[in-house]
């Protein structure tokens, strides 16, 4: 039973570690918090579902459909509602507001175009369970898992590794200062919007097919907002870890307490922890952003 | 008649919730995601103290606001002690709307989801009455000595320091201030619907708040009591939009804040206006 809990827990935990990723990226390098992200996941859902009903697409094509989908909307978010408020230097709250008018606008136009449906991926998994020391674990949770831990660990080599991926670390140290030694910021925030939208597109993926997908699924970013702040707004590592952290505690809860209280819960680590360690586990360490 | 004085009613009562927003966000530059959990509050305590013990209108009203009041303390001493970015009160608040939801659905003073049956008790002369009182002490709050406050630490948090402000115990005076107006709001709002609901109380009033807010300019309070009977009598009259009316509040933002981030009247007051002309 335990075991059970917890790899349900991780796989949960998994999920919210994608979108606190793409999260954090984003705020690392623009300093604002993008409240559009869940529309982003909740419309990489809906490209997946249609990729996997209407064009019959196994589950790697629909996730590479997704994240393909999904990166490319979250760019095209970046220029349409961010760019010009960027450039002007703009404060970080109008950033805010605008992010907040795009997943007003995206969430709505969803219900008013596609409707309030609630839709249900195909069984890529025909629920199997294998059994491990007399506790039955889902496939799919596992699966979820890996997969997000994968997708976390090449970002990390590419951010590590890469040129580019140095060009971000230095954007969100100075991103004036990278800009004199030649980098193309606009092309950089824009590389920055296409991974965050990527991760966003595997998440709403593995979300739709573990609950439903519908046009409010994106509030889930909710979350992921505050497995960031448990991590430390900005950095990747610690959304990695409050993901998984906030995920685990929360079925643990619903699983032993209540499920109704599950999201008081998480609500009260946040303010436990503000109160705490105002900063998160990893963002004290500035030196160590992204 | 009684239809159109409905509307007129129900945007007075939105008006003194948009007031509450104008005071946080609009002069104290503080995003809230979650100002309907104090119009729930104070809808809630309010309804609660008239259905269970028969109290006082006038009594509920206050009690409402006090409890939004102090509500609004939980969530706003921790996060803006922190005197971190407004990023983290805005996703508090996101969270504590939420939870307060959870809340409301499964107590049983507020009779869960099902929802509380009230007496329609705020007529016309309560609300506007209400109204009246809230515009003239939010008005006088932000000319004194408090609101140049609040907009200093708008303009500029660093500065505002620098000048001797507090900014904790400021931005904590306004929050209170706003979730007070809020909970006026749902507490007249409770007894002119005579029904509440938990999810009357979600995140979609909220950015309809904080559209109005934004939309009126931030900076002013006849701007965002101009926008929001706008927001609220509009609607009714194109009934057929009904669908398209998020999505475009939605562009709306990102249009305002890419063409005209001061909103609608900008820093000034329609009283501003006629002083103009007069000279």
């Amino acid at each position: 039973m335990f075991l059970q809990t917890l790899v349900t827990g991780l796989s949960i935990g998994g999920i919210y570690s994608l979108m606190a990723v793409g999260y954090s990226l984003i705020f690392s390098i623009l300093s604002f918090s993008n409240f559009a992200h869940g529309a982003v996941i909740m419309l990489g859902a809906y490209m997946g579902m249609a990729l996997a009903t209407k064009a019959n697409l196994g589950l790697g094509l629909v996730v590479a459909g997704s994240v393909v989908g999904a990166g490319i909307l979250s760019v095209c978010n970046e220029r349409v509602a961010y760019a010009v408020l960027r450039r002007r230097r703009a404060p970080s709250l109008y950033l805010m507001i605008s992010a907040m008018g795009c997943s007003m606008f995206l969430e709505n136009m969803v219900y008013a175009t596609i409707g309030a449906r609630f839709y249900s991926f195909p069984e890529f998994f025909k629920r199997q369970v294998i059994q491990v020391g007399g506790s039955s674990l889902s496939l799919l949770d596992l699966f979820a898992f890996i997969i997000s831990m994968s997708a976390i660990a090449a970002l990390h080599i590419f951010i590590t590794r890469t040129k580019t991926g140095i060009a971000i670390r230095a954007g969100v140290n100075d991103m004036t200062m990278c800009s004199l030694m030649g980098v193309n910021t606009d092309r950089l925030i824009s590389i920055v919007f296409f991974l965050a939208g990527a991760f966003a597109g595997v998440a709403g993926v593995f979300l739709g097919i573990k609950y439903l997908v519908y046009p409010t699924m994106g509030w889930v970013t909710n979350k992921a907002y505050i497995a960031a702040v448990i991590g430390g707004l900005g950095s990747l590592p610690g959304a990695m870890i409050g993901g998984i952290i906030l995920g685990v505690l929360e079925t643990l809860v619903s699983t032993y307490v209540s499920s109704i209280m599950r999201d008081v819960f998480s609500f009260s680590v946040l303010i436990a922890l503000l109160i705490c360690l105002p900063n998160g586990l990893l963002g004290a360490d500035t030196e160590e952003k992204v | 008649m009684d239809y159109y004085l409905n509307i007129v009613l129900l945007a007075f009562i939105n008006m003194i919730a948009v007031l509450g927003v104008a005071v946080f966000t609009g002069f104290t530059g503080l995003f809230s995601l979650g100002h309907a959990a104090f119009i729930g509050i104070g809808a809630y305590t309010s309804g609660a103290l008239t259905y269970h013990w028969n109290v006082p209108f006038i009594l509920a009203i206050l009690a409402g606001m006090a409890a939004a009041g102090l509500s609004s303390l939980v969530i706003g001493v921790p996060t803006l002690r922190a005197k971190l970015r407004s990023d983290y009160f805005a996703i508090a608040i996101l969270g504590f709307g939420e939870a307060l939801r959870v809340c409301f659905e499964n107590l049983s003073i507020t009779n869960g989801a099902r929802g509380l049956s009230l007496d329609e008790l705020s007529g016309p002369v309560w609300v506007s009455g209400a109204l009246v009182i809230c515009v003239f002490l939010t008005r006088n709050l932000l000319k004194s000595r408090f609101g140049t406050m609040f907009m200093s630490i708008r303009e500029d948090p660093v500065a505002a320091e620098m000048a001797g402000i507090n900014l904790f115990r400021t931005r904590l005076l306004s929050l209170v201030v706003s979730a007070m107006l809020c909970g006026v709001s749902g507490a007249l709002l409770a007894h002119r619907l005579a029904f509440i609901q938990p999810v009357m109380f979600t995140l979609t009033q909220s950015t309809q708040l904080l559209a109005s807010v934004i939309a009126g300019g931030m900076g002013s309070v006849s701007g965002p009591i101009i926008i929001s009977f706008v927001f609220t009598s509009l609607p009714e009259a194109l009934r057929w939009l009904d669908m398209w009316r998020l999505p475009a509040y939605g562009l709306l933002l990102v249009v305002i804040m890419i063409y005209r981030p001061q909103g609608l009247m900008g820093y000034r007051e329609i009283t501003d206006l006629f002083r103009r002309k007069a000279q």
